[in-house]
Parts: C-alpha cells; structure tokens; sequence
C-alpha cells in the first residue's frame, strides 16, 4: 500500500466519525414544506441541500449527515447527489458567488478578457475565493441568455453585456453592499 | 404578464373549450392533427407521444405531467424568454396537457439559475389557482390538477427526460435505460410526459384557435411557429417567434441584421451546441425540420450561434467539447473517458502542440462516441460539431499544427 493510499483511508475514517449537525427550526420548517410537494420524501434530498446551503452558505459533512438523518437518505446517496449538481457547495464559498459562463456564445462574445479583469481585480481563478471572503469565481454551463453575452450571475443577479470595465463596477456594488 | 393581461389576449380560452365539453381524446385529436413536433430538440410529434400514455378504466390512476425548463443547451436562450415574459401562456398549456393524459399532478423543472423565472412562475401559478383554473375540480370539469415548480442545481444531462426523472425522484441524474419509456414506467414507475417548455406553449392556440388556424401559421412543411435565436457577432442578436419555413436569410440578415461591420460568416450551429456546422452556402435552406436535417444538420433548439472569420473554429469546437466533457454524467464508459480526452486533445491545439495523431483520434472519437456507441445521446450531440468542424474547417486545425499555435492569437 503507497503512502497515499494510507491517507486516503484515514480521510474516510475521519469523515465517517464525524457527527450530524441538528438542522435548525428554519431549515426544517422549509424542509417540512418541501415534503408535502412530493409523495417521496427521498425527493427532497437535493431541495434539502439547497435550503441547508441557503441558511449555511455551503454543505458540509455535519450539515449533509444532519439531512441524511432527517430524511432517513443513506448518507452515501445523499453525498451522491450533493456531489452530482453543479449548484451544491461541499466546501466553504465567498460571501457572493459568481456563476460565470464561458460557454460557447459568451467565449465568442470574449469572455475569456472579462474572467481576466475578475483575475486581476480579485486574484481568483475558478473554485477559489477572494482573500476578504466576498467572491468566489465559478465557471457555469451556458446561462441562456446569448444575445446578451457575456454574462454571469452574481449570487441571484444576472449581469449582461459584460466588459471589463463593467467587472470594476460590479464588484465595487457587491462590496459597499 | 399578469392574468389580467393574459386574459384580456384570449388567455385560457382553451379552458372555456374543454369546461364546455371537449374531451381529452378530443384534444389528442388536435394536437395530433396540428402536426406539432417537440421544441425541445428532438422534434418527436407531440401527439404520437402522448398517445402513448395508457387511457382508460385500467390505466394507473396517477399519472404525472413533467415540463422540462431546464434549459442549458449552449448557445439556447427561448424557454428563459417564455417563461419571464408570459408564465401563463405555460400554465396553459400544462392544464390542457395535463387535461389529455389526465394526470392531476405536474412539476415543472426548472433551471435553479432561472431565479426570475421561478419566481413568475409561482406567481402565476397563485393567481390560476384563485380563478379556479388549477386545483380540485376545474371549472367543473371534474379534473384536478395542482403544479409544482422544482427547481434544478445545475447539471446538462437533465435535458435528458430519463436522467430529468431521477433527479426530479432525488437520486443522481443518470438516465435510465428504454425501454419502459416514460409515457408507461416514469416518474415513480407511473406514466409520465415530459415535453418542452415552447412545445407545451403551442397548446393554447391550437386548441382556441383550432387545427386550421395553426396550420395556416407556417411557411413550409412543418406546422407552426418556433422560437428562433442568434447569438454570436451579428449587429443585432436576439430571439424572435417567427413561422417555420423561413429561409435562414431572413432570420440571419432581416432580424439579427447580418454580421457586425468587419466581419464576415464562417459558418453556424443552426439550434444549439448539438447541432453540425452549416455554412454560408446553406443561407437560402429553410428553417425546417426536414429542410435542416436534408443538409446533415438538425434544427433542434432553433437558436443560431453564429461563427464569424476572425473566430477561431478549432477554439469554438474545443469550448463546446469542453461543456460536454464536462457536463457528462460520468455512467457510460465512452462519454465519460471520451469527452475528456477530446477535450485534451483541444487544449493541445490551443497550445500549439496538436499533431497529426492528435487529429485522427479527434476523428476517430466521431465515431466512438457517436449514435449507438453510448448509453444516451449527449455524447453522440458532442460529436455533431466535433465531425462537422473537423470536416468544415480541416485547414484551420492544419494551421494549428503546421504553425504550433493558435493562428487567430498570432
């Protein structure tokens, strides 16, 4: 067995011991609601995620054992899921996360010069989180809003017809936010 | 637009119909007889695939309606338009589908980035129950119906009406293997249609209007209208509701008002991502199913992303095989480990260091990864642009080799 091999199984011990964090009154009252939309509670195992992630800003292993638990999901079903969207954060994000797209019409539309103005102004790149805390930069599949490319969302905001110098401004907003 | 507008425009009128008698069979007849075909990319005629859904006394009592909004084709922006600007015309439509199948339950899936359209939807939706038009018994016909919006966490392959199933049941979207087919065995093992956005919004005019008035819509051989985009460097892009049977001209220089100054057409992706390049020559082909599919493309999504001179195509194909590599849902062997080494391979282009090699298992991957090689159709969309790229623009990946870079950068 390679060193590494060794680590990996202590990671799984690790995260196995770890214990479920009790779902506050909130989460649980949306959750609630939730179930009575569906005639499977199993259903709301990704709305639970995101209603977790809501009031928690991401989904940790105490959060998602939390739900797991409430909604009788075999801890490994739920992570299979958690770990299937694209929109569940497993690990901490910035306060505001920037849902950028660099599909095919933005990338024609230049969107690589405007990921470098957010690079220069914040020293991020995909999956990494601003020093303060405030953004955190993710690439996200097409956003369906072409004709006004490029664009990208910031938290529940969609920003279009991107420049560089818009990226200044933006940012500026959500921070005096 | 809210009910009041909605419903000062004939806004369910079609509701009026059914309360005075038209029966679901009825309306299967007519959606039948309009000829429409599903706007969701495929093109499958809606009324043969409604017809699917087992009637009668020994039919399961609970059936279920699914509106696929999941919208995430690269390069399409329609069902986003319909559902900020006119949630009722969806609504609509859900009740006289639901209203065919007879099922009393309907979830529509929902993109969980399309927070706006979320939020009109559920306004909507309150406002069609308080007039009766959804809930127990409407407008004493009998049939219930109640509509829930699900709202997604962002993954392709739930375009995919299978893999839209598991993830609407809570477990990974992967899809399910066919048959049983939906229409008999979907959500929790009942019937189930899953249609489109637009094709669902279709309905309201066919049935207030009639069969006759929708069919006198079209310019060409299919029935209707469609909604129609351009994206890319043209002077003005948008979507537009346009008849079928346009030329593509028209749509490209009369509505997107042609390229932006300086530039010239290269080439286009006639409705979506998964969709082969069509060239400048293909300009005056008609924007149809059958007229698309005659020149080796599909029409799809209808919306157009456009390829001008002075983008690069080997960059643009590699930005799209990148989004399906990506968005793979990891089940089959061909689509998980194939579209990422595609993608590599377009990295090596990018980077100056493609060769020769390089290009034959690009052309190779056409075939391994294309219809009937994998479990469901996202890698054989892949491969639309990958074999018609490598087919359209050959001298552009030649140059890449030949100058060991980007010949668009330098």
């Amino acid at each position: 067995m390679s060193s590494s091999d060794v680590k990996m199984s202590n990671n799984v011990i690790a995260s196995t011991a770890t214990r479920p964090r009790k779902l506050s009154a909130e989460e649980i009252a949306e959750i609630e609601h939730e179930m009575t939309l569906y005639p499977d509670k199993r259903a709301v195992g990704l709305e639970a995620l995101k209603i977790v992630q809501k009031y928690q800003g991401w989904v940790s292993d105490e959060s998602l054992l939390g739900i797991s638990r409430y909604l009788d999901i075999p801890a490994s079903d739920l992570e299979g899921v958690a770990t299937f969207f694209n929109l569940v954060y497993r690990q901490p994000v910035g306060k505001n996360v920037m849902l950028f797209c660099d599909s095919v019409s933005c990338w024609i539309m230049g969107c690589e010069n405007i990921k470098q103005a957010i690079k220069d102004k914040l020293n991020i790149d995909y999956g990494e989180t601003s020093k303060d805390g405030e953004f955190t930069l993710i690439p996200v599949p097409c956003l369906g809003d072409c004709d006004r490319a490029p664009v990208m969302m910031v938290g529940p905001d969609l920003h279009r017809n991107l420049t560089p110098a818009a990226i200044d401004k933006i940012i500026l907003d959500y921070q005096n936010k | 637009m809210d009910i009041a507008a909605y419903e000062a425009s004939d806004g369910y009128q079609s509701l009026q119909a059914i309360a005075k008698g038209l029966s679901p069979d009825d309306v299967l007849q007519q959606v039948k007889d309009s000829g429409l075909k599903g706007r969701g990319g495929a093109g499958f005629p809606t009324g043969l695939k409604w017809s699917f859904v087992p009637r009668g006394g020994d039919a399961p009592k609970q059936k279920y309606l699914v509106v696929n909004a999941d919208e995430m084709e690269p390069g399409t922006f329609k069902d986003r338009l319909l559902m900020e600007g006119d949630p009722h015309l969806l609504i609509e439509g859900m009740i006289i589908a639901a209203y065919t199948i007879q099922a009393s339950k309907a979830y529509i899936f929902l993109r969980g980035e399309y927070i706006v359209s979320g939020q009109r939807l559920n306004r909507a939706i309150s406002e069609a129950a308080a007039r009766g038009y959804l809930g127990k018994n409407i407008l004493g016909t009998g049939f219930d119906l109640d509509i829930v919006v699900h709202t997604s966490a962002g993954r392709y392959i739930c375009g995919e009406e299978t893999a839209l199933l598991n993830a609407l049941e809570g477990k990974r979207a992967t899809p399910r293997a066919k048959p049983p087919f939906p229409q008999v065995s979907g959500l929790w093992g009942k019937p189930t249609i899953v249609n489109n956005v637009e094709t669902i919004c279709n309905l309201p005019g066919i049935i207030t209007y009639g069969v006759d008035w929708y069919h006198g819509l079209t310019k060409g051989s299919d029935h209707g209208t469609k909604l129609f985009g351009v994206s890319g460097k043209v002077k003005t892009p948008g979507c537009w509701e346009l008849p079928l049977g346009l030329p593509i001209r028209e749509l490209f220089e009369g509505y997107a008002g042609g390229m932006q100054d300086g530039l010239e057409l290269r080439g286009f992706l006639p409705g979506g991502g998964s969709t082969d390049f069509m060239l400048p020559e293909h300009l005056d082909v008609l924007l149809d199913y059958d007229a698309i599919a005659k020149v080796g493309s599909r029409l799809a999504t209808g919306t157009m992303i456009i390829l001008d001179n002075k983008t690069c195509p080997v960059g643009m194909v590699g930005n799209l095989m990148k989004f399906f590599a990506h968005e793979s849902c990891g089940f089959c062997t061909p689509c998980r480990d194939g579209l990422p080494w595609v993608d590599e391979i377009f990295n090596e282009f990018e980077s100056g260091r493609g060769s020769e090699k390089d290009l034959q298992i690009l052309h190779d991957h056409v075939d391994y990864l294309g219809p009937g090689r994998t479990f469901c159709a996202l890698a054989p969309g892949a491969t639309a642009p990958l074999g018609s790229g490598l087919k359209h623009f050959k001298e552009d990946f030649d140059q890449h080799i030949k100058q060991k870079c980007c010949p668009y950068k330098h």
